[in-house]
């Protein structure tokens, strides 16, 4: 049964915008994104909004619906109270482009800077081979489809523009903890995690896991692990001592990577 | 004046408000500062009174152990090993251990960073600072010594599991007894067990730290296990936070005679 919604929609770019009312005629079973392709197709073409797979795989219609970042394609109307006015704007934390969609390419950024997987050299017979317990432990972090809610619903860079420079975001804590944990990987990044990654900045506030549509829990699982591995690295006197006693610190320095680029 | 940062840095949407949220967003920071404040004016009223915390065979969690001359005949388990130099309640020694663990647990840096100090409110609402550094510098950068508090309430929690054990003594000093407070005292040592236990650093420690689980069998099952407790770690602290306060407070009222301890056998 269809039904008038009250939208508002921001609408503007970097020199300036504002919310603009609309009323949508909607269908039982719709979506945030059906409604935005219905004023994109009756009331105003030139409505700028990201989209693709329109299943919640792609990551790419990341918006703030009524305040808090979600995909618009899986954010069901149903979910709303009857009259309720539905807000959707850009992120917050990124540059804005045009009305719903903004600049992720800080993001992009970050990746480059991540040392890739640098495995041991192969066995003689030429093949790597990994036990079942350890390829599930990564498995939950390959699970992002980087919609980049975390990031942009992550105060340390939603409202201080100033820390991107040094601090890489939950979604790459994912990537850092993935190949801290990979057990054929050979670089010991728990310090990058701290001097480039910038992971002492988050304060564990959750609300990665929060807005997370795929359900990864990057704190519990990604963050505070990589957090512990820091201060095994950096700040426990007794690993600290146990390194320098059994040598281990000169072979942990050895191993530690620049950056992808280098 | 500094330049606009955070969701009113010049390059994002424009958009006035500090947040669109329309939920009540407030609510989770507000109930946590006055369960925490509460908790916080209670403890403290407590440590510092020197009263009323033995009530033979129960000792209150905040006093154990009792280990100044200044403690009650009976209480002291341990003896009074430190002595009479120390001038403030004996309690203050010992409440030191389960602070140290709760400041710096995972958890309550969420409930207290967003309760007390805005860092932020809630998700997706702007925080009122202009400036922020984490855990990057002191007195913050403390924080990574959570382990060690662990280390230490992990013993503390020995102790009052000991203290329940002796909860099954008459208070003529024969077994085979159980009053309500037995019960109470064994609840709170298997609560505060199950909260240290159920620690991040605690699930790092017995194998998280590991790269390959496959090769550490024993500490892999371990580790499955911690992090099944790891995963009710929220619900651990605040059921072990209000049940230690409610154990202290049902001692204190046998102890000063307000009610007598029914008797199971």
């Amino acid at each position: 049964m269809g039904y008038d919604l009250q939208m508002k929609v921001w609408r503007g770019d970097a020199t300036g915008g504002e919310l603009v009312d609309y009323t949508v005629p909607v269908e039982e079973g719709e979506v945030v994104l059906d409604a935005l392709h219905r004023i994109q197709a009756t009331q105003s073409g030139d409505l700028a909004v990201r989209w693709n797979c329109k299943a919640g795989k792609c990551g790419s219609c990341s918006t703030e619906i009524n305040g808090k970042p979600r995909l618009a394609c899986m954010t069901r109307l149903s979910t709303f109270e009857d009259g309720e006015t539905v807000t959707v704007t850009p992120l917050r934390a990124f540059p804005v482009i045009r009305d719903l969609v903004t600049d992720v390419s800080y993001n992009y950024k970050v990746a480059e800077t991540i040392p890739a997987f640098a495995p041991e050299p192969r066995p003689a017979d030429g093949a790597y081979r990994m036990q079942q317990v350890d390829v599930e432990r990564g498995q939950e972090f390959r699970k992002c489809i980087e919609c980049f809610l975390c990031q942009t619903v992550c105060h340390v860079i939603r409202d201080h523009e100033e820390n991107k420079p040094q601090f890489s975001g939950p979604r790459f804590f994912l990537r850092y903890a993935e190949l801290e944990m990979h057990p054929l990987d050979t670089n010991d990044r728990r310090q990058l995690a701290r001097e480039q990654a910038g992971i002492g900045l988050c304060n564990i506030t959750k609300c990665c896991t929060e807005v997370c549509p795929e359900g990864i829990h990057i704190t519990d699982n990604a963050i505070i692990p990589m957090k512990e591995r820091v201060v095994d690295r950096s700040f426990d006197p007794v690993t600290w001592l146990g390194r320098k006693i059994f040598r281990r610190d000169q072979l942990e320095e050895a191993q530690v990577p620049q950056s992808r680029a280098e | 004046m500094a330049a606009p940062t955070g969701i009113k840095s010049p390059t994002r949407a424009r958009i006035a408000a500090r947040t669109l949220r329309t939920d009540r967003w407030w609510l989770y920071p507000t109930f946590t500062a006055l369960v925490l404040l509460a908790f916080v004016a209670y403890a403290t009223y407590r440590a510092f009174v020197g009263e009323h915390y033995f009530a033979e065979p129960y000792l209150t969690p905040f006093y154990s152990p009792c280990v100044t001359t200044e403690c009650v005949e009976g209480s002291s388990h341990l003896g009074t090993w430190v002595g009479d130099w120390w001038p403030l309640s004996p309690a203050v020694l010992i409440l030191v251990i389960p602070l140290s663990l709760r400041l710096t647990c995972y958890y309550y840096r969420k409930a207290y960073y967003r309760s007390f100090w805005m860092s932020p409110p809630a998700c997706a609402v702007a925080e009122p600072h202009r400036r922020y550094t984490g855990e990057t510098r002191f007195p913050l950068i403390l924080q990574n010594i959570h382990r060690y508090a662990l280390y230490l309430a992990l013993a503390y929690n020995v102790l009052l599991t000991y203290d329940a054990v002796m909860a099954f003594k008459s208070p003529e000093g024969e077994w085979g007894h159980m009053g309500l407070g037995t019960l109470i005292l064994v609840v709170n040592a298997v609560l505060l067990g199950l909260y240290s236990l159920s620690c991040h650093s605690c699930r790092h420690i017995i194998g998280g730290r590991l790269r390959s689980f496959s090769k550490h069998p024993v500490r892999y099952r371990a580790w499955g296990m911690v992090s099944v407790l790891n995963g009710r770690h929220a619900q651990l602290a605040w059921a072990s936070l209000v049940w230690v306060a409610f154990t202290d407070f049902y001692i204190w009222m046998v102890a000063s005679g307000t009610w007598s301890d029914p008797r199971f056998f």
